[in-house]
């Protein structure tokens, strides 16, 4: 499954078939400072995704400037 | 996963509150909290005219957005801070957000105004970059304002802003900070008051509401940013919030509550002055703003040639800060 994170924009690797919260662990990501979105959706740590899904881990946090 | 109001699929989940909700029941929730800040605090009236401070953020733009739902005669005001492509995608994210609302955009530009950018400004002078960024928006937000004929600026602050900035304050003991960090600022002579509708709801709560809006916000943070303060004092609040669910609510909304009316009777007034070069009120012979501008672009502060009297000339053009922002706040930067 491929996995794209921001700040910096990349792209990671990752097996799926398990819940999202499976994977913000392997990746170290707290569910609370993340968006999850599978085709335009929102996703909560609770929902399943497959190993063909692409996913986008979009963080919320904001340092206070922009 | 189920929304706790309707029972149908859950999008968002809200530890905080042990709740889930799917998208449209959620838009309710983030609209309700918003409605009760303004009404706890009687942020604005019907007739107001509001000045959103607007970054091309997923908060500013998300509380333009309910502002303009609601019915509220809401502007926005963006300060191009000359950080490269950044700001210019910035721009371009908040001009198009209103372009689609036929909303209205005020544009400032830090550099053809002031003489100086951002960048310029973390090279020049002795503050942070982000200490001048905050410092430049607080100080021409509040000026826009007053000359636009705008009775409140709002602003995006969220939860996890506010928790922050009161843990870094907390950690310093700055009680004459502490004591002044409201949602709301009240109008003062040359000041314009200030709003902070959002402080009921994370960072989290506004990325997803902007999410659900189809907001095309700004998703990259700003490049200056590294090291912020505010922002490892965020992710000390995270750290203890992943353990206690809640917890940043508490903190806060509880300082709100029982916290800030013992800080505040314990300060004493603060008296103002009008700024030698600018005429606007400060604590100081020159405010802030003035002497930081004057560092940045290496020139010596001195005061305006006028005959008239500065301090007429505070009540007329009337634009600075509170006290409790003139001497470096380091955090409160946005």
């Amino acid at each position: 499954m491929k996995v794209v994170l921001r700040n910096p924009d990349r792209e990671v690797d990752v097996a799926g078939d398990r819940l999202v919260r499976e994977v913000l662990t392997e990746l170290a990501i707290d569910p609370d400072t993340v968006l999850v979105i599978r085709s335009g959706e929102l996703l909560t740590r609770h929902d399943p995704v497959g190993d063909a899904d692409k996913l986008e881990v979009r963080p919320v946090i904001s340092g206070g400037a922009g | 996963m189920n929304c706790t109001r309707c029972g149908g699929h859950a999008v968002v989940e809200l530890r905080r509150h042990n709740a889930a909700f799917c998208g449209d029941c959620f838009q309710g929730v983030f609209r309700n909290q918003v409605a009760r800040a303004i009404d706890q605090y009687d942020m604005v009236g019907a007739d107001d005219r509001i000045l959103v401070a607007v970054s091309g953020g997923k908060d500013s733009l998300a509380l333009w957005d309910v502002l303009l739902e609601a019915g509220y005669r809401a502007d926005g005001l963006y300060l191009g801070l000359g950080i490269g492509a950044y700001s210019d995608r910035s721009h371009e994210r908040t001009a198009a957000f209103a372009d689609a609302r036929d909303a209205q955009l005020r544009t400032i530009d830090l550099a053809q105004e002031q003489g100086f950018d951002i960048p310029l400004a973390g090279r020049k002078g002795a503050r942070s970059s982000c200490a001048v960024c905050g410092l430049s928006k607080r100080y021409l937000f509040n000026r826009a304002a007053l000359e636009g004929g705008y009775d409140v600026v709002a602003t995006g602050h969220n939860l996890d802003d506010e928790a922050a900035t009161l843990l870094g304050n907390t950690l310093r003991w700055n009680v004459e900070y502490i004591a002044r960090q409201s949602p709301v600022l009240p109008a003062a002579d040359g000041l314009v008051r200030k709003v902070k509708p959002l402080h009921r709801l994370t960072e989290l709560e506004t990325a997803a509401y902007a999410f659900l809006r189809g907001i095309d916000y700004v998703v990259e943070e700003c490049p200056l940013v590294a090291g912020n303060t505010q922002l490892r004092y965020k992710e000390s609040m995270n750290a203890i919030e992943a353990r206690s669910p809640g917890a940043k609510t508490q903190f806060f909304l509880g300082y709100l509550d029982r916290g800030m009316p013992i800080f505040r009777t314990a300060q004493d007034a603060v008296s103002l002055t009008p700024c030698a070069r600018c005429a606007q009120p400060t604590t100081g012979t020159y405010c802030a703003f003035c002497r930081a501008r004057a560092q940045i672009l290496g020139e010596r502060l001195t005061p305006a040639a006028t005959t008239e009297d500065p301090r007429d000339l505070a009540s007329e053009l009337s634009d600075e800060v509170l006290p409790s922002e003139i001497f470096g706040e380091p955090a409160d930067a946005r």
